[in-house]
């Protein structure tokens, strides 16, 4: 792990409680991602997810730890790590188009006017953006359209890494399917690197490599690594057929139903560190047997 | 009627409405004319029958306004001034004070609204500043300044900063952090957050300031002048006060009204580009 292209290590966060005291959101939080690879990260609102993201992006500082991306520390926010958040992100008075060349212009500087435009369309495009459509203001674009401009914006800037806080979360389900196609056409092909928050594990099952889980706060653990199994490229309807599909669904439904609460609160010795778990289900290598195959191993 | 649009009834009532007002004016000046009848000798010295006399009809206001339009520029020394000339003196004082403030305050209001320790050094001093009269300034300005033009400059930028310098360190001091985010997930300098992001982001509150400071301005600029006297709009009010030309006090009455409109509607129109929803 700590070879990883992204390796997360002891990572703490404590915040004054109000009272005079602090608690801890999570202590010792240790994990890696590869490069290239699709992660989510899913646990209950308040576990922490969006203070580990805010920490990746640069835009806070942990308590404790490092977070390490190429071998080297990262420190305040970069052009090699582009943000997706969940609001407010698109800035009100720029037209969509702008707000993608906006973002363009600070990663390229040296680019002619004509080139950060069309590099912007083309991304605009992508997400299935083009026409009079860009030229409007985020006021003026549904919800859906809004968060397609902040992907493209966060895609046209070709960040090593991609951070995206539950970038759906304020979707109905038939734009959520859309756009969650369209990211995934966006991202592969790339060696891009994506770390993203959601609430929702049907969506995680579809876009990750691999799911983190997170037990309850205070006190939280990325407590397991679970490998998505189902081959790509994957297509919403098709993977409902495959065998992994609902082995691996059940398997976190039943954690975040059950285990994350079960797991919570732990305190830790002092210098310990919380790696996750991977769990790898996979049904296709042994179709007689029912159970699924728990293979734990500890990294 | 329900087939003319909401501006147009608007529009109709408007001018019934000045008919009227008009109308009103110029019937209770001939019926007061009527009965003045007769004066006391002791009314005569004090001239409290003529000014009362003196108190002109609308249509006579009417002609005086269609003189001094027809020809606003001429000058005929010190006293003897047309509309123009004088509103223009009004106006460039207006503006110069204007935006020595604008100059002063906006950057000032950037500072305070982004470091919460400038606010609050800054903050006694500004409480204690604003609810000053911005004539309260004006002997003391004249002293020290020595100059009537200069201290009637000085009584504006006095009064336009308070509005532009709180407004911006509101505007600023409110900007989203989603916004600031975004600048430095970019890794843009503090000078690029902000002018592309800071400033755009507060300038609907930051013009907002900017078009109450010009109102201020401009009811003050009567009153100072009034005090240093020589030129602008507020002496002539004063002069014309002083010769018992009600005529002219009236209708330089009305261009003060009209000019404060247009100064205002320059801002508005500045409001509008600068707003966005969000
Ligand atoms: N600036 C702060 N000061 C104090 N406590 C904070 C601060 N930011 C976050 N917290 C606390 O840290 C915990 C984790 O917050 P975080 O926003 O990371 O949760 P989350 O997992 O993203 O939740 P959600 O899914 O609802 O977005 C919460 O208990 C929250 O109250
Ligand atoms: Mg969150």
């Amino acid at each position: 792990m700590a070879n990883s292209f992204l390796s997360i290590e002891k990572l703490t966060q404590r915040y004054p409680d109000g009272k005079g005291g602090e608690f801890t959101v999570f202590e010792n939080a240790s994990f890696g991602i590869e490069k290239g690879e699709f992660v989510c990260i899913l646990g209950h609102s308040g576990c922490g997810k969006s203070t580990i993201m805010n920490i990746l992006a640069g835009l806070s500082e942990p308590t404790g730890g490092v977070v390490k991306m190429d071998g080297f520390a990262i420190s305040g926010p970069s052009l090699d790590r582009g943000v997706v958040f969940q609001n407010y992100s698109l800035l009100p008075w720029l037209t969509a188009l702008k707000n993608v060349t906006f973002g363009v212009a600070a990663r390229f500087p040296d680019w002619s006017k004509q080139q950060i435009e069309d590099h912007s369309i083309a991304f605009l495009d992508k997400v299935g953006l083009s026409g009079d459509a860009i030229h409007r203001k985020p006021s003026q674009l549904s919800g859906g359209m809004r968060q397609r401009v902040s992907i493209a914006r966060a895609f046209a800037n070709q960040p090593k890494l991609l951070l995206l806080d539950e970038p759906f979360g304020a979707l109905d389900a038939l734009t959520r399917g859309t756009i969650q196609e369209e990211l995934l056409k966006v991202w592969s092909g790339t060696d891009q690197t994506v770390f993203m928050i959601t609430h929702d594990i049907d969506e995680a099952i579809l876009l990750a490599d691999r799911i983190l889980l997170m037990t309850n706060g205070p006190l939280a653990r990325v407590a397991e690594s679970v490998e998505i199994t189902i081959p790509r490229p994957r297509v919403r309807t098709d993977i409902v057929e495959h065998p992994n599909y609902y082995a691996i669904r059940n398997h976190l439904v039943q954690f975040l139903g059950k285990r994350s609460a079960e797991l919570a609160g732990q305190t830790s010795e002092e210098g310990e560190t919380h790696s996750p778990e991977t769990v790898r289900i996979d049904k296709t290598q042994d179709a007689v047997d029912e159970q699924p195959i728990l293979q734990a191993v500890k990294t | 009627m329900e087939l003319l649009s909401e501006n147009k009834r608007a529009a109709i009532w408007s001018i019934a409405l000045l008919f009227v007002g008009l109308f009103v004016w110029e019937i209770s000046i001939s019926a007061q004319t009527i009965n003045t009848g007769e004066l006391t000798e002791y009314e005569l010295l004090t001239g409290a029958g003529t000014a009362k006399a003196g108190v002109p009809p609308p249509s006579e206001v009417a002609v005086k306004a269609w003189q001094e339009l027809s020809n606003p520029f001429y000058d005929a020394g010190p006293n003897d001034k047309g509309i123009g000339i004088q509103i223009g003196y009004s106006i460039y004082r207006v503006l110069t004070g204007y935006f020595l403030a604008a100059i002063i305050a906006i950057p000032l209001g950037f500072l305070i609204g982004m470091s919460s320790v400038a606010y609050k050094a800054l903050n006694p001093f500004i409480q204690v500043l604003r609810p000053i009269s911005p004539l309260a300034w004006m002997p003391l300005a004249l002293f020290i300044i020595q100059d009537s033009e200069a201290s009637a400059i000085f009584v504006i930028f006095i009064c336009s900063i308070w509005p532009m310098l709180l407004n911006t360190a509101f505007g600023v001091a409110g900007v989203r952090i989603d916004w600031v985010n975004v600048a430095r997930t970019h890794e843009l300098g503090a000078f690029k957050t902000a002018f592309t992001v800071v400033l755009p982001a507060a300038a609907p509150t930051i013009v907002t300031g900017m078009r109450i400071s010009i109102g201020i301005a401009w009811l003050v600029i009567v009153a100072a002048e009034m005090l240093v006297g020589g030129t602008g709009i507020g002496y002539y009010v004063w002069n014309e006060w002083n010769n018992l030309d009600l005529t002219s006090v009236i209708f330089s009455i009305l261009m003060i009204g009209v000019v404060g409109m247009l100064l205002d509607a320059a801002f508005g129109l500045l409001q509008r580009r600068v707003a966005y929803v969000e």
